[in-house]
């Protein structure tokens, strides 16, 4: 006997990554790549519930100064550098808002010194920034954050290889598919067009995407500029009429 | 359609932002860890520990490892997840990341052994946790997934380690359960993860 069964599960896939819209693992102008890169194809998988369930975070986990990166290690001063709001907007391919997605970033500070035992350059660090900030978006998708401009730093790829500013963003959205770690770029840097890091990306258009522009409207008088930095995540759409046939226990 | 913000590597100094304590600094009041556990979490309390090789075969001390996995009876805790008959665990999130450590490059994670859950189709898939990947050197985070070599019934029948035609890759994803208990009496579970060259780990594009 056979009967028409609805799939139960999952009811709501992510879209196929578009392998187009990335970097190739292997990019050999980024020398570290070259070791790191698998070489074997990568096994395409059917999402199940593993791929299309990702962990909830709640605001109580998060602290009160968690996105304020000019106050958050603040030590009796304030941080050295110009001061930014940075803010944007979380949504998927399907222009649905992600709400409840965990931002997290980091950076530099203004010297270009980072926070961090391994960082051995000689740009100062700052005693009050420490350098990274979390977030959750709004019902909106929307989140915002303050901090100091980061710098631009010389870094070992070939000998005269600089990073153009950039924030680190990592993005955990509703599936485990749609985890994302990326880089946010300055309009008008003029490092970013001979940086290797970001001459991976495959196109202007996704180069565009990671470049942040100045946006005058939400300046703070007075105090701080702002750059607008939108992000997409993988697009999760209904599943409409999946039904198979399946053979029923006998 | 719009397209996917396109990956960058998470860098050198990524604990910086995921993991600041192992960046050498104190900050956030709460710090997401390896730890997935607590005393009232139900299931079999499990270490996972590993090394990250690159193409030559060199320990990576740089990479961050984030796991995603079901609890001991099978459920995600997670709104899509409805399979009937498997309770939450309100002492469970499943979800934990771990660095691999500057002098040793091991990580760990202390957790329950997860349940197996419902796969599509009907089809159950065995036991098993969901890893990604980041680094220095890596574009693009890297997907994997966790078995474990105590379920070999299971494995045999699972649809996505059935999924990969070369069968000797297979084993790429089964750690190892190991004789000796960590001092906190877990069973250890030890998973290397090879990115590239002999024996590459298998990564999954989901």
């Amino acid at each position: 006997m056979m009967e028409l069964q609805r799939e139960p599960r999952p009811d709501a896939e992510f879209l196929m990554r578009d392998t187009t819209s990335h970097p190739l693992a292997l990019t050999p102008a980024y020398k570290t790549s070259v070791l790191r890169s698998p070489k074997l194809a990568l096994i395409s998988l059917q999402q199940s519930l593993s791929e299309v369930t990702a962990p909830v975070f709640t605001a109580d986990e998060l602290g009160e100064d968690d996105n304020d990166l000019i106050l958050n290690y603040a030590k009796g001063g304030l941080p050295i550098g110009e001061r930014i709001v940075v803010h944007g907007h979380v949504h998927d391919q399907l222009g649905r808002p992600m709400k409840n997605a965990l931002v997290e970033v980091w950076q530099c500070n203004a010297s270009g010194r980072y926070r961090h035992k391994r960082d051995q350059y000689i740009g100062a660090l700052d005693p009050n920034f420490g350098g990274c900030g979390r977030m959750l978006t709004d019902a909106d998708g929307y989140y915002a954050f303050r901090t100091i401009k980061p710098g631009p730093y010389p870094w070992r790829n070939r000998v005269n290889d600089w990073r153009p500013a950039h924030i680190h963003y990592a993005i955990s959205g509703d599936g485990w598919v749609q985890r994302l770690v990326t880089q946010m770029y300055f309009e008008g840097d003029p490092l970013i067009r001979s940086c290797p890091i970001l001459g991976v990306v495959p196109s202007e258009e996704q180069i565009r995407g990671l470049i942040a522009l100045q946006d005058s409207a939400a300046f703070v008088q007075l105090d701080s500029r702002a750059y607008r930095f939108d992000i997409v995540l993988r697009g999760q759409r209904a599943t409409l009429f999946e039904n198979h046939v399946q053979k029923a226990a006998a | 359609m719009k397209r996917e913000t396109a990956s960058q590597t998470a860098g050198p100094y990524v604990h910086i932002g995921l993991a600041p304590e192992a960046a050498g600094f104190d900050i956030f009041e709460n710090n997401f860890g390896p730890v997935l556990v607590s005393a009232e979490t139900r299931g079999e309390r499990i270490r996972i520990e590993g090394r990250v090789f690159d193409g030559i075969g060199t320990v990576l001390k740089d990479v961050l490892i984030e796991i995603w996995q079901a609890n001991a009876a099978g459920r995600y805790a997670h709104p899509g997840d409805r399979q009937p008959g498997k309770p939450l665990d309100p002492h469970f999130r499943g979800w934990g990341r771990a660095c691999t450590d500057f002098e040793s490059g091991v990580y760990a994670f202390e957790t329950v052994k997860p349940g197996a859950v419902e796969g599509r189709n009907g089809r159950t898939m065995a036991p098993h946790v969901n890893a990604w990947i980041v680094a220095r050197g890596i574009n693009v985070g890297l997907n994997t997934r966790i078995y474990f070599s105590d379920e070999a019934a299971a494995n045999a029948t699972d649809p996505v380690i059935n999924l990969i035609e070369w069968e000797a890759r297979r084993k790429t994803l089964v750690a190892e359960r190991l004789d000796a208990k960590a001092a906190n009496g877990a069973a250890v579970y030890r998973f290397d993860i090879r990115l590239q060259g002999d024996d590459e780990t298998v990564f999954f594009d989901v």
